[in-house]
């Protein structure tokens, strides 16, 4: 069936109308919207306790709101204005004026040894790096590189949590859930700065 | 597995949108939508049929539609006497202006024809 772009249009408003509405009446599992950045569009995910997921596109955004709707709910709706200062500190941070951020986080996704490594990447500042063995050891457990790795690949909250400053021993990239090109871009503003 | 509720919209608010658009004035029908997907949202995923997404949405569509139409004509007010409506008759303008409007017209044929490929 065809769909006219007024017909589009008004779908729009009348989904953002819903959203609002919906939020309010606190009817709402996860809130989402999509950011515009410099590495590619960001899904952008909260709960009513605070951001629970950033995704890139690369992690297929339809592949994480569904799993958003089997791990934390399934009312799901497209809500922007209930992401309205996280997209802003984002927007903040892209263009150069934000370091660090000041957002609730939901860590609900993440648990364990995994969760202890993601939470100490915030000690990691803009600008600087840390080898997974670093962050190993600071974590007091030196052997435990591989896993600061998983922890790593399965960061709930990238950038926000800042999963992209941690490298190779020998200063090579490693991995990225957002891509290798996106870490390099990420590290090099950060650098120059 | 459960779809999310955003899913459900974006696949099923084309086709409400139409079913309320077809009953009611466009405002009305914007209204019998948004409030067809607060209540689906509310009972989601509650006893959602696997099978027949859209026609338990569409079953609740026209539930809202009839109750926005029933409100409206509750909203109308009945009354015994008719409003006056407006009258030809005493207005001495009105000939003239009847006429001249039908001179108007046989001018614009007489004209026509004169402009003919005949001529």
């Amino acid at each position: 069936m065809n769909t006219t772009e007024a017909e589009t249009d008004g779908l729009d408003r009348l989904r953002g109308r819903l959203a609002d509405t919906a939020a309010k009446e606190g009817l709402l599992d996860v809130s989402y919207t999509l950011l515009d950045s410099p590495v590619g569009p960001l899904l952008l995910a909260a709960t009513d306790q605070g951001l629970v997921r950033v995704a890139y596109e690369i992690q297929d955004h339809d592949d994480v709101l569904d799993s958003l709707a089997q791990t934390v709910g399934p009312r799901v709706l497209r809500a922007p204005r209930q992401l309205d200062e996280t997209a802003r500190q984002l927007d903040d941070y892209f263009n150069g004026t934000r370091r660090s951020f000041d957002l609730r986080l939901d860590l609900r996704l993440t648990r364990g040894f995994r969760r202890h490594v993601q939470e100490h990447l915030t000690a990691i500042e803009y600008g600087h790096t840390q080898s997974y063995g670093d962050v190993a050891r600071a974590l007091g457990n030196a052997k435990a590189v591989r896993a600061v790795g998983t922890a790593c690949a399965t960061n709930p909250l990238p950038i926000v949590l800042p999963c992209h400053r941690v490298l190779r021993a020998d200063g090579s990239l490693g991995g990225y859930i957002g891509g290798l090109a996106a870490k390099d871009t990420l590290l090099t503003f950060e650098i120059r700065a | 597995m459960k779809p999310s509720f955003d899913h459900i919209v974006r696949e099923h608010g084309q086709t409400v949108l139409r079913m309320t658009r077809s009953m009611l004035p466009p405002a009305d029908a914007d209204d019998a939508w948004s409030e067809t997907f607060l209540a689906a949202l509310r009972a989601y995923p509650g006893p959602l049929p696997d099978a027949n997404v859209e026609a338990w949405l569409v079953t609740i569509a026209r539930r809202k539609a009839t109750d926005i139409m029933r409100t409206a004509a509750r909203h109308a007010t009945p009354t015994d006497t008719l409003p006056d409506g407006l009258s030809q008759i005493g207005i001495p303008d009105a000939v003239r202006r009847a006429a001249s409007d039908g001179i108007a017209g046989l001018r614009h044929t007489y004209l026509s024809s004169t402009n003919g490929p005949n001529r």
